[in-house]
């Protein structure tokens, strides 16, 4: 379920001036069991592309500039 | 672009038993070439992504012994186990708890330096805590670096390769990010690819709100069926009691030993013990239902101290997330019970019993396959199980190759999976991945969750029928759609075999897990077996029974009736 389709409120929000994706850095996309992240080649910023987040925090607690911040999903909270 | 490789032995899945059996295979014949296939990527996957807060089922000396521990889980599980393969877990257990220790797992001892087990389930003391347990995954990516073993991350397994004698000659799969196919002959495969955890649908209606790691979407005990292995007990279904909506633990196990209770909305017990049985989820789904519900996790007496230390092991271990999700609600531990509720179903033999059928030896019924973990059939077998099979799985895979050849890979087979596997990415339109499991899972929250009713569950075999076509009519946008869409099929297949299970057995057995309305009673005459699944001539799944082998540890009369008077009996009324 992509959320270009489908209008969301993301769980994983990404803190654009902390995230260093433009000097290669990978960790949160490598890390997340269900492959939801990516970099966002054009800004060079991670950002959440499927709806799909198990709320298990990898990416947030591998982050290495704590860019990163893990909301419960919005049909649990 | 399709990848043709090689190796000796094949792990899949690289969770908790996956990477202690690769290392256990290149630690028995270094020159093995032994590769870990994951799904996601080795460093974060599986059940304990984000570590664990102690084990479950630890046997150790002073506190239990094997046999103590084999009556209990013979005695948990109804009686239906392989007891032989329980008690090679038992013994196997301490060694695997030392070898953790040597590894840099650090476990709860006291001032003497022993490890300080406690008690949790009904009669035995097995529960070890490990307080720093989120470090696990990184204890484990270390030893896979150590025993140099070939990680392969983001290729999703769908298939196994057999030879024409049925044994086991590889895997396909495909790359979640470039769909690129992957074709890897191998003499011994391993599975270990967790439970069939993305079944039912949560009450939350949220696909991914699963109690377990949803990555885990039951595709080891399809391969399996699909390869021609059995399958055992899937009708004695995974349904736990956790935190309403979160759908994560409420971790009693941890809480238990500090004072914390499972209660009715009065406050009061209603169980004498909270170590998850099928029998201790009825009495709780009958509280659920009665006027004393809903269930809640009671806390609330606790000293501030043991409230602070049950925060910091509950917020930094396995779900961490928990501490937030309480924090959005105002939940506060020491103010507030904690609103429980059931889960939606699923298979997994880590705290049930249904799963991929294994002997003592982590050897399927196909030459040449192993499995471990959650998707084994060993039973209540939680991480330390995965870990001890895991082992026998790596050792006895290592020595098969020794006498073993590789059998050639059938260019058929990888056709027809190809195809099969390909085929959402060439549709311009369709239906969704997402629209077919979101309707699968809905289904079978519909028609298979208990109470089991005959009628039902066949109005639900008809309609995962109906599925099976819409599966030849999903699109995908990209490989990671694609992964979605090859799940999709796994979930309709576990739907399937977890209805025609459930309909064969008639009694109900081990409470909640298989409570069987039109057959209320249990019936030892007719029932005191396993209930094998496999695949037909044309396909089609088949059930055969297979005897309970003669005990290798008896249990007498009064031990056997021990679960089944879980509830607590209500006070004597005045007269």
């Amino acid at each position: 379920m992509t959320i270009a389709n489908t209008r969301t409120q993301a769980p994983v929000q990404v803190d654009e001036d902390k995230c260093i994706a433009h000097k290669g850095c990978t960790v949160c996309v490598d890390v997340c069991p269900l492959d939801v992240l990516a970099i966002d080649l054009s800004k060079g910023k991670a950002f959440m592309q499927f709806d799909e987040c198990w709320y298990c925090l990898p990416c947030e607690k591998d982050c290495p500039t704590g860019a990163i911040r893990v909301d419960i999903p919005y049909l649990l909270r | 672009m399709q990848h043709d490789l090689e190796v000796d032995v094949l792990v899949i899945g690289g969770g908790t038993g996956g990477p202690m059996a690769a290392v256990k295979a290149k630690a028995g014949n270094p020159k093995l070439r032994v590769m870990l296939l994951e799904k996601a990527n080795v460093k974060r996957s599986g059940a304990i992504s984000m570590g664990m807060d102690g084990l479950n089922n630890a046997v150790i000396p002073g506190h239990a012994t094997p046999e103590q521990y084999t009556k209990e889980i013979t005695i948990a599980n109804d009686g239906i186990v392989l007891q032989k393969a329980v008690l090679a877990y038992a013994e196997n257990s301490f060694a695997m708890i030392q070898e953790l220790d040597r590894w840099g797992v650090k476990f709860e001892k006291d001032e003497t330096g022993d490890y300080a087990a406690r008690k949790v389930h009904h009669l035995g003391t097995y529960v070890l805590p490990m307080p720093e347990g989120h470090h696990m995954k990184k204890i484990l990516y270390r030893q896979l670096k150590r025993h140099r073993v070939e990680v392969t991350n983001r290729v999703v397994a769908t298939r196994l390769l057999t030879d024409a004698q049925g044994k086991v000659a590889g895997v396909m799969g495909f790359d979640c990010r470039t769909a690129d196919f992957y074709v890897i002959r191998a003499k011994a495969v391993i599975l270990c690819t967790g439970a069939a955890g993305r079944l039912g649908l949560p009450a939350s209606g949220y696909l991914f709100g699963t109690y377990e790691n949803p990555t885990n979407a039951g595709e080891g005990h399809v391969m399996a069926f699909h390869a021609g292995a059995e399958l055992t007990n899937l009708e004695c279904y995974q349904i736990n009691p956790l935190i309403k909506d979160y759908n994560g633990p409420a971790c009693a196990y941890v809480t238990g030993p500090f004072g914390g209770y499972t209660a009715n909305s009065r406050g009061e017990r209603f169980i004498e013990c909270d170590y998850w049985s099928g029998q201790m989820m009825l009495e709780f789904f009958n509280e659920l239902e009665s006027g004393k519900g809903p269930v809640f996790l009671k806390l609330d007496h606790l000293a501030e101290e043991t409230v602070s230390t049950i925060e910091h092991i509950l917020h930094t271990n396995e779900r961490p997330s928990r501490g937030r999700f309480h924090e959005r609600r105002g939940t506060d531990y020491r103010q507030q019970m904690i609103e429980m509720h059931i889960s939606e179903i699923g298979f997994c033999s880590g705290h049930s019993a249904s799963g991929i059928w294994i002997n003592e030896k982590g050897e399927t019924t196909l030459p040449g396959l192993y499995a471990a973990g959650d998707c084994g059939s060993v039973p209540h077998s939680y991480m330390l199980g995965a870990f001890v099979y895991g082992r026998f799985c790596g050792e006895n895979a290592a020595a098969y190759c020794a006498d073993h050849e590789a059998s050639a890979v059938d260019p058929e087979q990888v056709a027809i999976e190809k195809a099969r596997v390909m085929a959402p990415l060439s549709r311009a339109e369709g239906l969704t991945p997402f629209q077919v499991e979101y309707k699968t899972r809905r289904l079978v929250n519909d028609y298979l969750q208990p109470p089991k009713v005959t009628r039902k569950m066949q109005i639900g075999l008809q309609r995962f029928e109906e599925i099976k076509e819409d599966l030849q009519a999903m699109s995908a946008a990209n490989p990671h759609e694609l992964m979605r869409a090859m799940e999709a099929y796994a979930i309709r297949d576990c739907a399937e075999m977890a209805a025609r299970s459930s309909l064969c057995r008639t009694e109900s057995r081990w409470g909640l897990y298989h409570h069987y309305v039109d057959y209320p009673e249990k019936n030892d005459a007719d029932w005191f077996c396993h209930l094998q699944l496999s695949r037909g001539p044309a396909g089609e799944m088949r059930l055969h029974k297979r005897a309970v082998e003669p005990y290798v540890i008896e249990l007498d009369e009064q031990e056997k009736a021990a679960y089944s008077r879980l509830r607590i009996a209500s006070a004597p009324t005045a007269a």
